[in-house]
């Protein structure tokens, strides 16, 4: 049964409890809802919910746990004959993908139930017919693997019937006890109101869950990683050589570089533009046009980083290349440090300035006056007085940018280059932290390969630079805050 | 005001000069002053120009990927090559490969060319056909297994035309660059001049780039945006049904119930911190945990939706607990007192007032969304996929590709003509943005109510 079919009977039969429930409590007083301890509603909401809620919950946790418990009994049928490892993990890939392929030859009824019974590795081709649904496997498929292959999918298949069975079962059961309480002293109120505050409290842990989802599965992966490749190297060596037959260099410091040089470049371009911009809208410019350029501004937030990407790459990289960089000698590559710089400069005017703004206009008005009222002209006013009252804001304002620049990846993806280097030349092609992450992560990876998991530790490493620049960046612009309030 | 300051005070009272002419130091004061007014100017100059620039940048190389052209063939189906056992039975017919049809327009193209009267002369039949692009029979052939009774006709045909004749005809291949490619050549433009002249060959508007698969690499004619833009609203719908009630639910707990305690501080502070985390790492997190160890398809809009209903989940609660802040107590207050529960005053009263507040939230939240493509990389939407995913729920664990990504990978190809693709994937990715801005903007000052 697929899911969405189970979803739609589950909450079918809560919407069904749901009259029912109702009408039981209203039958239960002969009619009459003033004798009722509840609203008549909330004896219905109260079925509703212990159908809906249990059922679902234990549907997700299924869900999660299955992939576990199947790969644990399967894996002991490959490991039988003493395989560890990468070659363990290799061959239970090709464990999963070949019962995903039968499973899909049975769905195009290329193949029966009995005929897949009667399969064996060693006589049929299976490679064969794998590959007519379009799964390439590698060698020749072994008898073992080929065993734990129907294993599984008859596991998963007994898996998704008892599931099924098991989250009706529940349902209805929550259906039945739910319904049987109703009677008029039941204080159907205050159980679904506990119900769904229980609701709301679980929604909000969302956030934390998911902030420990990535905390744990970082550190989880970057540890493997650390056991494949020395962590010595990683921190301390100066040369980035990623092999896909091993032996790779995997030093974090030109990637570090790199990042660090785009973004210096970026905020040396958003940092005097959005602050100027910022100043000028909050103390220069009339109503009308702050009208007109504080949203203009702002839709340069709200453009997709893809979009500047694709900027780069077809505009101003071959701009720079052209009347640049060829000119001068000093590359012919039309993604650089520069290029990326550059537009991801342009990108991060908007927060520069709408944050700078919201800090200016913060600065208390009486200062301004005292100033005028010492003869200041309105610049001297803005460099002398608001502008160091401001400072910290400004800096705090700055530093969420540089955690934007650092954190940003489509721009350095399509802007930057994929060369590492420890270099000084705006103009040549250097990659960043984010773009070995992508490219070290995309297309067909195996999991157990340094460079893959390397992507965990620069992700890792990303995350700790980010969220640092992130927490101080809040602390100034809050103790900034209290300092006016 | 300022002017008036500087003018008076400095000038009479301190160096004694008049008060009609300015001395020095109050000219060069106002030229300060005038010269950081300009830099301020400047500097919004740059930004709206820094936009209009990529906006104009992003249109000029795009807006030609939603015309391409065709060229008008003459074809006889031949029934004993389409059909060799001639019962008109779609299963039987399909057993004819592209490889067939191509064939077929190989011989009528020369053919339809002399009848027209134009001079194929100094150009071979090859390369005439090569003028037609590979996907061609391929979409002749749909089109007959569709409609079998065209069998033995001979209809009017329009071909897709190669990327390089369809950029001739729009400016981008011109003769000299001709002569270096080793795909096209200056007497197939020529040819494509006299056809033009004939009415053989004419730029239309390209339906088939919004509805259309994406093609190989070799094909840039015939690559579309479908299988992205139906992956794409897949993605959103997820996104829409799980963060949408999981925002405002933990908003309301947070905002209406949560007592002053360490839990809520942790809470508070988790979703400000996942607002500013990269969106890579999102990715990292959906590669771990949905895909290694939830088992997850890998490139199915499921797995992007979950993804980017985390990262959209601190955008909805943020604005819901501003549209909650704003609702005045006295609602709360007046509900409480003619005997609602807190439950109810909050889900009776508070939050209805808040709803479009919330609504413009989450719009605003899943524009965000739709335009987000690092995490999508990771987790395997890059694929090349050509198949259309089937209607939700199912359609939801089969490959799809998204909106963005299917912009970076047009820009991976090697073909020129790809370039105008990206561009124009990104046009429609910008109206649907501006769609969703709009929409926002109308919820809000329609509904938006000061109290």
């Amino acid at each position: 049964m697929s899911i969405g079919l189970l979803l739609l009977i589950v909450v079918g039969l809560g919407v069904i409890g749901y009259f029912l429930g109702r009408r039981r409590a209203l039958a239960s007083v002969s009619g009459d809802p003033r004798r009722l301890h509840s609203l008549p509603s909330q004896y219905g909401q109260s079925v509703f919910l212990f159908t809906v809620v249990p059922a679902l919950l234990l549907l997700v946790v299924w869900l999660m746990a299955q992939p576990q418990v199947i790969d644990r009994q399967v894996r002991g049928m490959v490991a039988a004959d003493g395989s560890e490892g990468a070659a363990l993990s290799l061959k239970m890939a090709d464990v999963t993908r070949i019962s995903e392929g039968l499973d899909a030859l049975v769905a195009r009824s290329a193949v029966t139930e009995e005929q897949l019974d009667s399969m064996r590795a060693d006589f049929s081709d299976i490679r064969g017919r794998l590959a007519e649904v379009g799964v390439a496997v590698g060698a020749d498929v072994e008898p073992d693997v080929f065993q734990a292959a129907k294993a599984r999918r008859s596991l998963v298949g007994t898996s998704a019937l008892m599931m099924s069975l098991a989250v009706l079962a529940l349902a209805a059961a929550g259906f039945a006890f739910a319904l049987n309480r109703i009677g008029p002293e039941f204080r159907a109120r205050n159980v679904s109101e506990a119900v769904v505050m229980a609701l709301l409290i679980g929604s909000s842990l969302v956030a934390i869950l998911t902030t420990l989802g990535i905390v744990l599965s970082l550190i989880s992966e970057t540890l493997r990683f650390f056991q494949v490749y020395p962590a010595r190297e990683f921190f301390l060596s100066g040369v980035w050589n990623p092999q896909f037959r091993g032996g790779s260099d995997l030093g974090i410091w030109p990637l570090i570089w790199g990042t660090l040089y785009v973004s210096f470049i970026a905020l040396l371009v958003a940092v005097p533009i959005g602050l100027l911009a910022a100043i000028y809208l909050a103390e220069y410019a009339d109503k009308r046009v702050r009208g007109v350029a504080k949203p203009m501004i702002e839709i340069l937030a709200g453009i997709p980083t893809i979009v500047y990407g694709l900027f780069a790459l077809i505009t101003v990289g071959p701009l720079l290349r052209d009347y640049f960089a060829q000119p001068l000698g000093l590359g012919n590559s039309s993604s650089s440090v520069m290029t990326a710089g550059l537009v991801m400069g342009v990108m991060l005017i908007p927060f520069v300035s709408s944050l700078s703004d919201d800090i200016i206009n913060a600065v208390p008005q009486a200062m301004r006056d005292g100033s005028y009222g010492l003869g200041a002209t309105k610049s001297e006013s803005i460099r002398q007085v608001i502008l160091p009252a401001a400072l910290p804001g400004v800096v705090g304002a700055v530093l969420l940018a540089a955690s934007r620049a650092i954190g940003e990846t489509m721009i350095v993806v399509m802007g930057a280059g994929a060369a590492a280097k420890l270099s000084l030349n705006p103009f040549e092609a250097m990659t960043t932290v984010t773009v070995k992450i992508v490219s070290q992560l995309t297309g067909d990876t195996e999991f157990a390969s340094p460079e893959t998991l390397v992507a965990f530790a620069l992700g890792l490493t990303l995350f700790v630079f980010t969220l640092g620049l992130n927490v101080l960046a809040l602390y100034i612009v809050r103790k900034y805050r209290e300092q006016y309030e | 005001m300022t002017d008036a300051t500087a003018n008076n005070v400095p000038a009479s009272s301190v160096h004694g000069g008049s008060l009609l002419s300015q001395n020095v130091r109050t000219r060069r004061r106002n030229a300060a002053e005038r010269r950081f007014r300009l830099y301020g100017v400047i500097a919004i100059g740059l930004s709206v120009a820094a936009l209009l620039l990529l906006v104009s940048s992003v249109l000029n190389n795009g807006v030609s990927a939603f015309f391409q052209t065709y060229a008008k063939v003459e074809v006889m189906l031949d029934p004993e090559v389409l059909d060799p056992k001639g019962n008109r039975d779609p299963a039987e017919m399909s057993k004819v490969t592209t490889i067939g049809y191509g064939n077929l327009m190989k011989d009528a193209f020369p053919a339809a060319l002399q009848k027209a009267g134009i001079s194929v002369e100094g150009i071979t039949d090859k390369e005439i056909g090569d003028m037609l692009s590979k996907e061609a029979p391929a979409q002749l052939r749909n089109r007959v297994l569709a409609d079998p009774d065209l069998l033995g006709q001979t209809i009017e045909y329009w071909a897709l035309a190669t990327g390089r004749i369809d950029g001739y005809l729009k400016g981008r291949v011109t003769m000299a660059s001709a002569e270096l490619d080793s795909n096209v050549s200056p007497a197939q433009l020529r040819l494509a001049d006299q056809m033009r002249e004939a009415d053989m060959l004419e730029t239309r508007f390209n339906w088939d780039f919004i509805t259309f698969p994406d093609a190989s690499e070799l094909r840039p004619e015939a690559a579309g945006l479908g299988v992205a833009i139906i992956g794409s609203a897949y993605m959103m719908l997820i996104v829409l049904f799980l963060a949408l009630p999981i925002g405002v639910a933990a908003s309301i707990y947070l905002e209406e119930f949560a007592p002053q305690n360490r839990l809520t501080d942790i809470i508070e502070v988790n979703i400000s911190n996942l607002a500013a985390v990269p969106s890579i790492v999102f990715g990292i997190l959906g590669l771990a945990v949905f895909i290694n160890y939830a088992g997850l398809p890998a490139s199915a809009p499921i797995v992007g939706g979950l993804v980017l209903t985390l990262m959209t989940l601190p955008t909805i609660i943020i604005s819901t607990r501003a549209a909650l802040k704003a609702v005045p107590p006295s609602i709360r207050d007046a509900a409480l007192g003619v005997g609602a529960s807190k439950m109810q005053s909050v889900f009776h009263h508070v939050l209805p007032l808040a709803l479009p507040g919330i609504l413009t939230g989450t719009i605003i939240g899943l524009a965000q969304a739709l335009g987000e493509t690092a995490p999508l990389l990771l987790i395997g939407m890059v694929a090349f996929v050509r198949d259309y995913p089937s209607w939700p729920v199912d359609g939801f664990f089969e490959p799809a590709s998204a909106l963005p990504v299917q912009v970076y990978n047009f820009t991976t190809r090697g073909d020129p003509g790809f370039v105008e693709r990206a561009s124009g994937a990104i046009i429609v990715l910008l109206v649907f943005l501006l769609c969703m801005n709009l929409l926002a903007i109308w919820l809000r000052r329609k509904f938006e109510r000061r109290w």
